[in-house]
């Protein structure tokens, strides 16, 4: 079974989110990276400032062999992204809850963290993916 | 087809035992991957990688006739061959599209196999039938014939420690066979691959494949051998510049723009799709299958259209991928000849995205010998 912190909420497209307060800091999973195997690009395609609407694409995420749709787990404001990722996209591999990350959304309305899947939900929803 | 039952090779298990990831490929259950496609591509170019292709179809003509049957359906020229020699050919159809890209072998004058792409099995398997009718025996050896490809620098070490048979094999050249017994099981080796590495691709007896390949994978263990999935075999067959039937070919390319014209001899009496390979080769081409790099931030993928400066639409891309040698986003595609030049400039249209490209040399890997 793959990797599923505690304390972390949870999107059906297996993107985690981190929130602190309105903010919410947002990544894949590692069952997510796992299906994707290497990855070796990742395009943000916001910047700072710009809106996202949950279940949007905000970017893209590639592997050696498939690209996948980055979505958004809210509603809310772009206030951060991963530069990082740009020179070095195999920090999603090498830590995809940690130096993986790829942008904070300001939350436009702080019940839509709350309403995403908790690990145990998550871990169902996983379980389910898999077969 | 989505609705027949997906088959298994007779190394199923020990692809999930690997920990593959399986995926439906050409009506098969295959492995794309098993710890990662780039680790296995690494290990076919510095040491030795296994890959399951036993999903290619197996055909074989015999009997007095079979060379000439063999040399009708395809653009090479057959008739040049030795027993024990083997040779890539297109098989195109009356109109010089092509039907499939396949290995020949000269068992001996009267005895030819061919290997063809699962993907085109039951079509070549009846093309081949038909054209044998009252000429030539056909016999489909698909469902008995398993085949297992050792490629990699380290191939051959492998085999040394595989039994009596290895300094024969050793002797091998480039695109020859020869029966030989590999630990223990009756094969027929081929100095033939698709990763552009030295290596063999190994027939043998369906039963036999799993202790063939449990055999090679515990004497290579030592020498870093790794079993390899699809998704490998695509980076490394794309990196030497291989063609791959259904997304760089198929029946409406032919041959010439592909780039595949040294397979084609127009010399030869007659084959199918001659006189219209030789009418098209009488006028400049239209369009050229080229090499790639992305040098934008992109990877281009199958499919992607191909835009000139303007933005308009000049081609498409057939292959794309990260190259894990080359270090760069490499891919095929077809162009205007106009802009077909190494060093022209192009964009690739990455879902909505113009990303800068440009013709470069292929292949864009090649083994130092």
């Amino acid at each position: 079974m793959s990797n599923i912190p505690a304390g972390l909420k949870y999107t059906k497209d297996h993107e985690w989110a981190k929130a602190d307060g309105k903010k919410v800091k947002v990544g894949i999973t590692a069952f997510a990276v796992e299906q994707l195997g290497d990855i070796t690009l990742v395009n943000l395609d916001v910047k700072v400032g710009d809106e996202v609407a949950e279940g949007k694409a905000f970017g893209t995420i590639e592997s050696v062999k498939t690209l996948s749709d980055l979505f958004a787990p809210i509603d809310g404001k772009i206030v951060e992204i991963n530069g990082a990722l740009d020179g070095k996209p195999e920090l999603v591999n090498e830590d995809c809850y940690g130096g993986g990350w790829m942008v904070v959304i300001e939350a436009k309305d702080e019940a839509a963290i709350a309403a995403l899947m908790d690990e145990k939900t998550y871990e169902a929803h996983v379980k389910a993916s898999a077969h | 087809m989505s609705d027949t039952a997906l088959r298994r090779t007779p190394l199923h298990d020990r692809h999930v035992r690997a920990g593959g990831r399986i995926v439906p490929f050409a009506g098969w259950e295959m492995p794309v991957q098993y710890k990662g496609i780039v680790d296995e591509h690494q290990a076919v170019r510095t040491a030795c990688g296994v890959f399951d292709v036993s999903h290619m179809g197996e055909l074989e003509l015999s009997g007095e006739y079979a060379a000439q049957v063999v040399d009708y359906l395809i653009t090479n020229d057959a008739s040049k061959l030795v027993d024990g020699q083997a040779l890539y050919t297109c098989a195109c159809k009356e109109d010089g599209g092509i039907l499939d890209d396949l290995i020949i072998y000269r068992a001996a004058q009267d005895r030819w196999m061919i290997v063809c792409n699962a993907s085109n099995h039951e079509k070549m398997a009846a093309h081949f039938k038909k054209a044998a009718e009252n000429h030539c025996e056909f016999k489909d050896r698909s469902d008995e014939t398993a085949l297992i490809a050792l490629q990699g620098p380290k191939a051959f070490e492998v085999l040394d420690r595989a039994g009596a048979d290895a300094a024969k094999l050793r002797e091998l050249k480039s695109f020859h066979f020869r029966d030989a017994v590999v630990a223990n099981i009756r094969c027929t080796v081929a100095r033939t691959g698709y990763t552009g590495e030295d290596g063999v691709e190994i027939f043998c007896a369906w039963n036999d494949a799993p202790a063939l390949w449990d055999q090679l994978m515990e004497l290579g263990s030592s020498l870093g051998i790794k079993p390899a999935g699809l998704g490998a075999r695509d980076t490394l067959r794309l990196e030497a510049r291989l063609s791959l039937y259904g997304n760089d070919i198929d029946e409406t390319t032919n041959p010439l723009e592909a780039g595949l014209g040294w397979v084609v001899k127009l010399d030869k009496a007659q084959f199918l799709g001659k006189e219209a390979l030789a009418a098209i080769k009488q006028k400049p081409l239209p369009r050229k299958l080229v090499g790639f790099e992305v040098t934008g931030r992109g990877i281009a993928r199958h499919g992607y259209p191909l835009r000139d400066a303007s933005g308009k639409e000049i081609g498409i891309c057939t292959s794309g991928s990260p190259g894990p040698t080359v270090g760069k986003n490499i891919g095929l595609g077809y162009l205007p000849a106009e802009m077909s030049a190494i060093g022209t400039t192009f964009l690739v249209d990455c879902r909505g995205k113009n990303v800068d490209a440009v013709v470069v040399k292929t292949p864009f890997y090649k083994r130092s010998v």
